[in-house]
């Protein structure tokens, strides 16, 4: 078991010929070549990379390929289209790598996409990881290894570091799924605590967030009334002046709000044990 | 992108909110022809990226064209929160009997579009948030729908608005609205909002921020770009591709990913203590080149204060190798006695090991895990103290 991917799904590449998508493809047919279906490019239709054939259309890579998931790296202004074309063509996961997408485009996308049975991972985010199953995205796929914790992370490469240190303690992972770190995403934590909450196969939890919004205490909320699962968690940005943003458009402190202090005090009262070293993070399992 | 008080308030004009017709100066005898043109008092107004300019001094009233003049050379060059005044708005004073806050941005929980109205003008929202929570009415806006006018009057009512502004209170709001969405803004917001003694409504001082993701849509806002009033290292990042921001401490991070910059940031600060910390924060971003990582490294060291350097380097999109080539090609044009920390793991990191290992370079030593990289970097640090 895992949760949003697995050795079933069918995937496809939208943007499958650009630099990024065509260099990320060859990864993940590596890792797992049979859930990698096809991809699209529009103009491209006819041709293939890494063996995969490419489409004009999701439609038409559906159509052909029983695609039921997408994984998305065309450009930030194009990215919200390729959502939508997404959505119109019944894929079920689309997980979107895209960064710098504005907020207006994902204000509407966030709204078109809620009446729908999609669901959307992302955007800005390194996508999903299900060890020894599926990869979809960028996750390094030799960081991890199959096992019983589940992962969710608000960013990317700090998200590799807990991977890889959970790996190197000999602590397997069901699924690692980064959400993304703008300030409007199509999955948040509760969510993903709630499938994690769900899967027989998760045993423990691990969150890592980061300053700005308030996610993280919605997180702590759910995990109090909800979850029996044990939970340990990292919080970025500690050492982050108030005011300023910290890369991701979602990672400022305004007006006091959506500090690390606040969060780590919420997470540790619902009963998370918050490390303040990443690498830290399995002897809290322990 | 922020962008100052007029060209906020121009903004708002082009959407049909009414403004005071002023204009800016960058001189006092400017200052003292605008006032002489639009006659009586008139308020001289720093233009400066930062709040509390009235408190700072940064506004003064004038009831002469020579008194305008007076206060805009006392504010032309004036330092608030560390910018330096360049220009000043003159507006003609106005007959103000109420003030009221309009304002709009993204509410991140919901996904959408919050209008939000306080009957407290000329204060700022995050107080009136924070002290008098249900003094701020709020509406949530659907993105293809647009501001309904009903919500326009919930806000109005809920402030306590008398019924005869209604009618132009809603068309000033359908209007920010509008501007809003058209210039793919974050935050745009009138405070105050006034009532004039006529019992018209006037957007008396306003404030816009836009999304840099879009600017590529709005050539003429990104124009508009106040290079003033950031760091002069944190424009050359922009530049670069980069995302930089200047901190106070002494080692200098260079990592890939906003969140494990901060947590690089977070961990050096964990083990350096009172005595040293992180000097900046940098993100790489993914599938940095190799110019872009020189650049990155060109900025980390021209600040003086930098006595190490810290790279953090997890290969998702970005590559190991390219990130060391771009170490190597930035060594060569930037010869520094600086010592250095690397950590390289993930995708093509064994290729860019390979690589830093044959350059056989003095001051840069390499660690395997975070938690030593970050202590080594500390020492390094401390002992070039």
């Amino acid at each position: 078991m895992a949760i949003l991917a697995d050795s079933n799904t069918r995937l496809i590449v939208q943007g499958i010929t650009g630099g990024e998508g065509s260099f990320h493809t060859q990864q993940m047919v590596e890792y797992a070549p049979e859930t990698i279906v096809g991809g699209v490019t529009p103009g491209k239709g006819g041709e293939w990379v890494h063996g995969k054939p490419v489409f004009d259309t999701v439609e038409a890579a559906v159509d052909a390929t029983g695609a039921n998931a997408s994984v998305i790296f065309v450009p930030g202004r194009f990215a919200a289209d390729a959502i939508y074309e997404a959505v119109d063509a019944g894929i079920g996961l689309i997980v979107c790598i895209t960064e710098h997408i504005p907020v207006h485009d994902m204000m509407r996308v966030y709204d078109y996409i809620k009446d729908t049975d999609s669901r959307l991972v992302g955007p800005n985010c390194p996508g999903l990881l299900t060890p020894g199953q599926a990869k979809i995205g960028i996750m390094p796929g030799y960081i991890a290894t199959p096992g019983y914790v589940g992962v969710v992370s608000k960013s990317g490469t700090l998200t590799y570091e807990v991977v890889y240190a959970l790996t190197n303690e000999g602590m397997g992972q069901t699924t690692c799924i980064g959400i993304g770190g703008d300030p409007i995403i199509g999955t948040n934590f509760v969510d993903v605590l709630q499938m994690f909450e769900d899967d027989p196969q998760t045993e423990k939890v691990v969150l890592i967030g980061e300053i700005g919004g308030r996610a993280e205490v919605d997180a702590a909320d759910f995990i109090k009334a909800n979850m029996t699962k044990p939970v340990a968690a990292f919080i970025a940005g500690k050492s982050a002046p108030e005011g300023t943003r910290m890369g991701h458009a979602g990672a400022i402190v305004e007006g006091g709000e959506g500090t690390a202090a606040e969060k780590i005090e919420a997470l540790e009262e619902a009963g998370v044990r918050v490390a303040s070293n990443p690498e830290e993070i399995p002897a809290l399992l322990k | 992108m922020n962008l100052h008080e007029y060209q906020s308030k121009l903004r708002f004009a082009e959407y049909g909110i009414p403004i005071l017709r002023g204009k800016t100066a960058t001189t006092p005898d400017a200052a003292y022809e605008i006032a002489n043109e639009l006659g009586g008092t008139v308020v001289v107004k720093a233009q400066v990226l930062v709040g509390g300019r009235g408190k700072a001094g940064g506004v003064k009233l004038a009831k002469s064209a020579d008194e305008a003049k007076q206060h805009a050379e006392a504010i032309l060059g004036m330092n608030i929160k560390g910018l330096t005044v360049r220009r000043v708005l003159i507006d003609p004073a106005a007959d103000i009997a109420k003030e009221i806050y309009l304002g709009i941005t993204n509410d991140r929980a919901a996904g959408r579009a919050v209008m939000m109205a306080s009957s407290e003008g000329g204060v700022e929202i995050e107080v009136v948030a924070r002290e008098n929570p249900q003094a701020l009415i709020r509406v949530h806006i659907d993105p293809f729908l647009g501001l309904r006018d009903y919500q326009a009057r919930t806000l109005a009512i809920g402030i306590g608005l008398p019924r005869e502004h209604w009618r132009a209170f809603g068309k000033i709001a359908h209007s920010l609205y509008e501007c809003y969405v058209g210039n793919d803004a974050l935050l745009a917001e009138i405070n105050p909002l006034v009532i004039t003694g006529d019992n018209e409504l006037l957007a008396l001082d306003g404030k816009m921020s836009i999304d840099d993701n879009a600017l590529d849509r709005h050539p003429d806002i990104a124009e508009m770009r106040d290079t003033d009033a950031e760091a002069a290292a944190e424009t050359e990042a922009r530049k670069a591709g980069l995302s930089y921001v200047k901190l106070d401490g002494q080692i200098g991070c260079m990592v890939n990913g906003a969140g494990l910059a901060m947590a690089t940031m977070d961990i050096t600060k964990l083990y350096g203590g009172d005595e040293v910390g992180p000097a900046n924060f940098l993100d790489i971003g993914g599938g940095a080149k190799a110019e872009t990582v020189a650049a990155a490294l060109r900025i980390i060291l021209a600040d003086p204060n930098v006595k190490s350097v810290l790279f953090n380097i997890f290969g998702g999109i970005t590559r190991g190798d390219e990130v060391a080539r771009g170490i190597l090609q930035a060594l060569d044009e930037v010869k520094t006695d600086v010592p250095m920390v690397i950590r390289l793991v993930g995708t093509n990191a064994e290729e860019g090991r390979a690589i830093i290992d044959s350059a056989n370079i003095a001051n840069l030593s390499s660690a395997a895990s975070l938690t030593e990289a970050a202590k080594k970097a500390v020492e390094l640090a401390k002992g070039a103290m």
